[in-house]
């Protein structure tokens, strides 16, 4: 369970996140949209504490991000996240750049974790790219073999922050067929998105942000057909 | 104006004399390019730091190695550091005095290949829970020396040519130590100069060709 209670952080002068308050259940998918700057990506990168935070607290399982006592790199095992720009190593091929975190974090067998790569990959439909440096790769197979990286670690939850915002636009489905497998495997899963289909389709619950606000929250069919908050009205009218 | 006669059989009978020197050429050019390294990333990645105590060292060793003379590197490792009852012989002296300057030189390019490495690199790295440091060395690291490697191929000619001031503080044993007392014993200047040009030329190709090789088997992405 990741509780996020009043959430406040600002860089410099600028509050982006002005007392957020959200709790995802395990095996909820909650899809998260609101125009740009209102706070969303940033909230991502505080969960699994890349970011610090002003002020309010974030536990995950029970355990606080923020807290001075807790081991970062540890938590974040088992938090996976995918970012908008791939962010895949350029130096390693394919099967490198998944079995890197869990042969030198979680300390496995070169096979073992070779084992795992391939399971993840073959899973995302890059089964037949083993040996290939991402350069080679378009920018839907990058993001497919960043997620499996992710999963690799066998995490408890997945992030994904605006996975399909920097994609050619007929390479952003098979990003999203990759999500909407994991979310049926019962995946916890926090996805900052712009694809409304997506965010109709999959989701448990729709957060809206608006400037640093969780200005709405409800189950999609809710949320799309009526939506409570002026600004989550204005926003879907902008987006259809 | 112009009778001087070439002998150059007397140049190379040396020739067995000038290769041992040029074995201890290349070892202390070697030695000082792997030290070099090791500490110009060190000094790189104090550079970058948001640290004053960092920095600051950081950057008064840079300066000092980039703008002042190597010769004069070298000279204060011995006769400066002799002052002091500090007495390196002088094959240490060179070595020191070399690897000082290469550490400066190289730290600013790491540094310069650090920028040109996108931030988020580290946070992916760091998300999959890896430390500062392993991400560091297992993620960012490798993309710095590639992109830094035609520049430290440069620097490793330049090291080798430098380890020719080591005559300037008694270093005897290289291959312009050797030089230099076969053409005080000789007097066959030209012929003896010439031909240790020739082998130092040598060298520098054929460690820029070794290193386009290594290249190429290294960066295959």
């Amino acid at each position: 369970m990741i509780e996020i209670m009043d959430v406040h952080k600002s860089f410099g002068p600028l509050e982006v996140l002005k007392g957020i308050n959200l709790t995802v259940e395990k095996g909820e998918v909650v899809s998260v949209i609101g125009g740009s700057g209102s706070g969303k990506s940033t909230l991502l990168t505080c969960i699994n504490g890349l970011e610090p935070i002003n002020s309010g607290r974030i536990l995950v399982d029970g355990v606080e991000v923020h807290a001075k006592s807790t081991d970062l790199n540890k938590l974040r095992r088992k938090i996976g996240i995918v970012f908008q720009q791939f962010n895949a190593f350029p130096h390693l091929t394919v099967l490198e750049n998944v079995t890197l975190a869990p042969r030198k974090v979680l300390r496995m067998s070169k096979a073992e974790a070779e084992e795992i790569a391939v399971t993840q990959l073959t899973h995302v439909g890059l089964a037949d790219k083993l040996a290939v440096y991402p350069g080679r790769l378009s920018g839907g197979q990058q993001q497919r073999m960043s997620i499996a990286r992710a999963l690799a670690m066998s995490p408890a939850y997945m992030l994904f922050d605006e996975v399909t915002s920097a994609l050619d636009p007929q390479l952003v489905g098979e990003v999203l067929d990759t999500l909407k497998l994991l979310a049926d495997d019962g995946m916890t899963m926090i996805c900052v998105t712009h694809e409304m289909t997506f965010a109709r389709d999959v989701s448990d619950r729709v957060a809206f942000f608006h400037k640093g606000i969780l200005a709405e929250i409800a189950p999609p069919d809710q949320f799309f057909t009526a939506p409570q908050h002026p600004e989550a009205q204005a926003f879907l009218s902008n987006v259809r | 104006m112009f009778n001087y006669t070439f002998q150059w059989r007397q140049a190379f009978q040396k020739l067995p004399l000038l290769l041992d020197g040029a074995l201890v050429t290349l070892q202390i050019a070697l030695l000082s390019m792997a030290m070099g390294i090791a500490l110009a990333v060190l000094l790189a990645v104090a550079r970058n730091s948001k640290s004053r105590w960092a920095t600051g060292p950081a950057t008064v060793w840079v300066e000092v190695a980039r703008n002042t003379p190597a010769l004069f590197q070298i000279y204060m490792a011995h006769f400066g550091l002799g002052s002091f009852g500090i007495h390196l012989s002088p094959y240490v002296a060179l070595l020191a005095g070399i690897t000082f300057n290469n550490a400066g030189y190289l730290a600013e390019t790491f540094r310069g290949a650090l920028r040109a490495i996108p931030g988020t690199q580290m946070r992916a790295a760091r998300s999959l829970g890896m430390p500062p440091v392993q991400a560091f060395r297992l993620v960012v690291m490798p993309q710095m020396f590639r992109i830094a490697f035609l520049p430290t191929t440069n620097q490793m000619v330049w090291a080798i040519l430098m380890t020719s001031l080591g005559v300037t503080v008694g270093m005897n044993t290289d291959l312009a130590g050797i030089t230099q007392d076969i053409n005080v014993r000789s007097f066959r200047t030209f012929e003896i100069f010439a031909l240790a040009a020739v082998i130092y030329y040598l060298i520098a190709k054929a460690v820029t060709l070794g290193a386009r090789l290594m290249a190429s088997r290294l960066f295959r992405y």
